[in-house]
């Protein structure tokens, strides 16, 4: 097991971003799968579902119990390269309601560490609808900050909830074919009023953003997508992207 | 023939049909009766099946009636296992008339998946005296409370077809279900039923309980001479046979010729596509609309049984068939079998060919059609070794742990499993003779907590130690778990393949619920199609509409040529026999005038224009074309040994500045291309050969890309669903939404990145080593061309370079240069992207 400070950790982190506007505001978009708004000094992270592996294994399966550890090297590797004042996680943080508890002292500490000195906002999920137990920040459901909302889910039933809403729970993924081989990655994506977060968590999959669970959010080839590359984004519009 | 063995009634039987009992029976017969477990090795048409059931026939026979409406015997007292259901079905219904027709008071029955659950439930309460199935059941069985009551009394096992499952995981699966079995009847006796095999031994050791791991065990053997030489021929085609390729199209009016002067004509070739290609091409020529069928293991279960019947029935006049008739089903008056394409081996085109004629007296008649050149060569092998009665068959495997953690957790939900007898039991049998026990131990922590070294779910064990020490199941909900995860055989995902009307035919409105299904097929396939292209299933062309949860909707189309290409090569590699015959015959040229004029000439432009492969040797050709240089090397060691080195060898010179961009590989030889002069770095010694294919490539090289590997990450999965680590998808399930599964790709990074010596990456490190690496042999390979390489710098491509080179486009282009296909693909689209 490795608990690594952020300069020996394995994750190579070069604070550079892909800049967009959203609602009117330039915000970066990050290789590890995170929103970096540097007016706000504001880190925003969606969906590390932490504890997902034992949560898993208190049904009988028994997944590895490193996926909180990962999750948390690489978002300690990312945070320290932003030094944010602010935090947001954006919901689905654990990936149970239990799960803030089940948190092995280790990595509470590690998040302790992390914490300090920076505002830190856990945005409740569906996956973990109440605030985390015996860990500092603050739990709301949903927070604006300017002209940018920030919640897990994204509110389908309001048009005008789209323009400026920052969200996660989505998971999404995107496919590109070319060569005749087909690459899926995940992803960021956005219309450049709305955007959904790549989920963080290490045992967190996609869903493709060709799914009807986006048609609702984003009107259909009216969309980008960012996939998550090697230090760097690739960027595609939905016209280019093929569903599973 | 001993008249003492053969009871009155059965003399009598075979004296009615005009038949006599066979020596070999009848020697098995005095075997088992003397109480040995034996092994008869006897080619097809031999009378191998019913040799197999005569003793537990003549010992139930003897038993005496039972009272009538007495509930019957209280336990099982033969068991039949196959590793076909089909099969199992098969003979069931063939033991039919010889036991009614002595009047018999014997109950057979069979079990399988498809065998209905209260039909299930009685047999475990009301068990019959035989019970023909499969060893998954098996499996099933003896994780049942009860199953030592059920098996107290077995007598007998038979396993048909023991050679072919003896190579698999399922064959460990049974190896370790015998070793339970023989604890419970330690009396016991085993029957194995084989076709040839190059080393008997392994077989005749599984049959039997391994005292001791440094001694080996062994069965009594019963050896029936082969049966006429059978009589094969290799196509003489008047047409041109191409350099490359796998439809061999070229002969199809002689295909169909043959199915003609025959009666009944059965066509084997290798993968699925192959199949559907040569049934849709044989249609389009048939004037005479003979009945001609398709059979392959994707089709609906509902078709095949259909094709079975008819041809049981004698209602055809062909089948073109894949492996998935490869086993012995009777298939009644086969009088001629072609095999299409590569044979891959000489004793798998011996028991093909065995299909045809169940009448081992007279010879079976096949013949040989190679779709393209190099297939020529190999077809001559296996025609030479076919004479000499050689063998090639693959030799037995050493037990796999996923497999082991499966039984383990099996063995727990039948009732306490005490480690230490356990292991013994284990150690019992010859596959996991050589298990040490520090493995064993990991594993039974596996199946506990998933043996990681971070102890931290130890509350949520599925296996608990009780005060006694035995590990008994935590929860009868982890019995349900193993029901629903039992067995060896982890398949591709599959998509139901549904018949809709097209889009493009009518309106524009959405697709509706569709029509029948006409059967599976593979996601990775479907995932590459897009709305409109066209591809062949079930003998037709069809155009992909749409994918909707778990089927892949499709509608006719008039289109006579599908537009994607499904062929991916044969499971199976050439064999190591078939290689060496291969080279032999390219290195001698006395030889040639045994093959085809055209071929001949073939090869004497090669000699010509390059050099000719040594036998122990490696040519390395070098040469440009168009705006790339390529480097074209033959190895002969068949297609997973290739891929690999051609995986390894791309690494390397990446490294060392060669700028290779991709390479592709097939069972003969290997091509690796890229943008700097390949002959030029060769011949100034920039770059040396013999350092290229240095021994030490499968050392860091090797790890270093397997580790990111996608080769890698399917192998995982299989393990891990084999292990119980993930659950297998069930039908219905994918409706819940993709995103829930959790992906085994996410777990064994994570896995990889803390625990790398966890016992589930050991295990898929073995099967891809053995399976899809074919580490052993690409490592025989470079210690025997070691200081026997040999560089020719070409202007251009030679002869025996062509067939690689027409596969480039056909079969999938390696390289995991994900990252730059996503900077190509990107960045001509990246200001469009941008201007948003």
């Amino acid at each position: 097991m490795k608990l690594l400070p952020s300069h020996m950790s394995d994750f190579n982190v070069v604070p550079v971003c892909h800049d967009i506007q959203i609602n009117g505001q330039t915000i970066g978009l990050h290789d590890s799968g995170i929103l970096w708004w540097p007016e706000q000094s504001t880190l925003v992270v969606a969906d590390l579902h932490l504890e997902k592996g034992s949560a898993y294994a208190r049904r009988g399966v028994m997944l590895p119990p490193y996926d909180t550890a990962a999750t948390l090297e690489k978002l300690a590797a990312v945070v320290y390269a932003f030094d944010p004042a602010r935090v947001i996680a954006l919901g689905d943080s654990f990936h149970d309601s239990h799960g803030s508890d089940r948190l092995p002292p280790a990595y509470r500490a590690m998040l302790a560490t992390l914490q300090l000195d920076r505002e830190w906002i856990w945005i409740t999920g569906n996956h973990d609808p109440i605030a985390p137990v015996r860990l500092c920040g603050e739990a709301m459901d949903e927070v604006t900050i300017g002209a940018l909302t920030f919640r897990h889910e994204p509110r389908e039933d309001d048009h005008d909830a789209g323009r400026g809403e920052v969200c996660g729970h989505l998971h999404p993924a995107a496919r590109v074919r070319r060569y005749g081989r087909s690459i899926r990655r995940s992803c960021f994506v956005t219309d450049g009023s709305r955007l959904v977060l790549p989920a963080f968590g290490a045992l967190t999959g996609g869903l493709n953003v060709m799914d009807d669970a986006f048609s609702s959010l984003f009107e259909p080839r009216r969309f980008s997508a960012f996939l998550l590359g090697e230090n760097r984004l690739y960027p595609f519009t939905a016209a280019r992207l093929i569903a599973d | 023939m001993d008249k003492g063995l053969l009871p009155d009634r059965f003399k009598n039987w075979f004296d009615s049909r005009g038949w006599s009992a066979r020596p070999h029976q009848l020697a098995l017969l005095d075997q088992l009766s003397s109480g040995h477990s034996t092994l008869l090795i006897a080619p097809t048409g031999a009378g191998k099946t019913l040799a197999g059931f005569l003793p537990s026939l003549v010992e139930l026979s003897e038993r005496g009636s039972r009272k009538p409406g007495s509930i019957g015997s209280t336990g099982i007292h033969t068991l039949y296992i196959s590793p076909l259901k089909a099969l199992a079905v098969d003979i069931a219904r063939n033991l039919d008339a010889p036991v009614s027709e002595m009047g018999l008071d014997i109950r057979i029955e069979t079990r399988t998946g498809d065998t209905p659950s209260h039909k299930r439930q009685r047999q475990k309460t009301n068990p019959p005296d035989m019970l023909l199935t499969t060893p998954e059941q098996i499996a099933l069985l003896l994780s049942d409370p009860a199953s030592e009551k059920l098996f107290a009394s077995l007598e007998t096992i038979i396993l048909d077809e023991l050679h072919a499952l003896v190579t698999s995981k399922r064959g460990d699966l049974l190896a370790l279900g015998l070793a339970r079995l023989r604890k419970i009847a330690p009396r016991l006796k085993t029957i194995g039923l084989s076709a040839t095999v190059a080393r008997p031994e392994d077989l005749r050791a599984y049959l039997v309980h391994q005292p001791d791991p440094a001694l080996r065990a062994q069965s009594h053997v019963v050896q029936v001479a082969g049966g006429a030489a059978p009589d094969i021929d290799i196509l003489a085609s008047r047409e041109r046979i191409p350099w490359s390729g796998h439809s061999a199209r070229y002969a199809l009016d002689d295909m169909y010729q043959l199915i003609k002067n025959h009666r009944v004509t059965l066509l084997f070739v290798n993968t699925r596509s192959q199949a559907e290609a040569v049934f849709q091409e044989l249609w389009r020529i048939n004037e005479e609309t003979l009945p001609i069928a398709l059979h392959h293991g994707s089709l609906d279960v509902g078709q095949r049984r259909k094709v079975e019947a008819a041809m049981a029935g004698g209602q055809l006049r062909a089948v073109v068939a894949t492996s998935s008739l490869d086993l012995g089903i009777d298939w009644g008056d086969i009088d001629l079998v072609v095999n299409i394409g590569a044979p891959k081996g000489a004793s798998r085109l011996a028991q093909r060919i065995g299909r045809a004629n169940h009448r081992m007296d007279e010879p079976s008649k096949a013949v040989l059609i190679p779709a393209n050149r190099f297939e020529i060569l190999e077809c001559q092998a296996a025609l030479a070794a076919s004479r000499r009665g050689d063998q090639d068959t693959p030799d037995l495997r050493e037990g796999a742990l996923d497999v082991l953690a499966q039984h383990l957790l099996g063995l727990a939900c039948s009732g306490p499993l005490n480690a230490d007898e356990t292991y013994c039991e284990i150690r019992s049998s010859e596959t996991y003779r050589h298990l040490e026990r520090e493995t064993f131990d990991r594993v039974l922590d596996f199946v506990a907590t998933g043996g990681y070294a971070l102890k931290s779910y130890e509350r949520y064990a599925r296996l608990k130690q009780d005060k006694d020490g035995n590990w008994r199941i935590a929860h009868p909900k982890i019995a349900q778990q193993y029901r629903l995860n039992v067995g060896t055989i982890v398949e591709a995902p599959m998509l139901k393949v549904r018949l809709v009307k097209s889009k493009a035919q009518g309106r524009r409105s959405p697709i509706g619920r569709g029509g029948r299904v006409l059967g599976e097929i593979e996601e990775w396939f479907v995932e590459q199609l897009e709305a409109g292209d066209t591809f062949i299933f079930g003998g037709e062309v069809l155009r992909f509409e749409a994918l909707r949860e778990n089927e892949a909707f499709v509608s006719r189309t008039r289109s006579q040529s599908p537009m994607i290409p499904s062929y991916m090569g044969g499971k199976f590699p050439l064999s190591t026999y078939l290689a060496k015959s291969v080279r032999h015959m390219l290195a001698t040229p006395a030889s040639w005038k045994q093959l085809p004029k055209q071929v001949g000439e073939w090869l004497s432009l090669q000699q010509q224009n390059s050099k000719l492969p040594e036998e122990d040797g490696l040519l390395v050709e070098t040469f440009p074309r168009s705006d790339k240089h390529y480097m074209v090397c033959y190895p002969f060691e068949g297609r997973l040994a290739h891929q690999t080195l051609g995986m390894l060898l791309t690494k390397r010179l990446e490294r060392l500045g060669a700028q290779p961009m991709g390479f592709v590989a097939n069972d003969y030889a290997l091509s690796i291309w890229g943008l700097r002069d390949l002959s030029t770095l060769f011949e100034s010694g920039q770059i040396s050969l013999d350092t290229l294919f240095e021994e030490d490539i499968l050392g860091d090289d090797l790890d270093a890309w397997l580790a990111e590997s996608s080769l890698m990450k399917r192998t995982f999965r299989n393990c891990a669903v084999i292990a119980g680590l993930i659950e297998r998808r069930h039908p219905g399930q994918e409706k819940s939404g993709r995103q829930v599964t959790i992906s085994s790709d996410l777990i064994y990074d994570v896995l990889r990145a803390h625990e790398p010596d966890h016992i589930l990456l050991n295990a898929t490190w073995n099967d891809a080593a053995e399976g899809l690496l074919d580490i052993s042999r690409l490592g025989e390979l470079l210690a025997r061309i070691k200081g026997r390489i040999t560089h020719t710098r070409l202007s251009r491509v030679s002869p025996l370079a062509v067939p690689i080179l027409l596969e480039i486009g056909r079969e999938p282009i390696y390289g995991e240069a994900m990252e730059s296909i996503l900077e190509d693909a990107a960045d001509d689209l990246i200001t469009e992207a941008l201007g948003q």
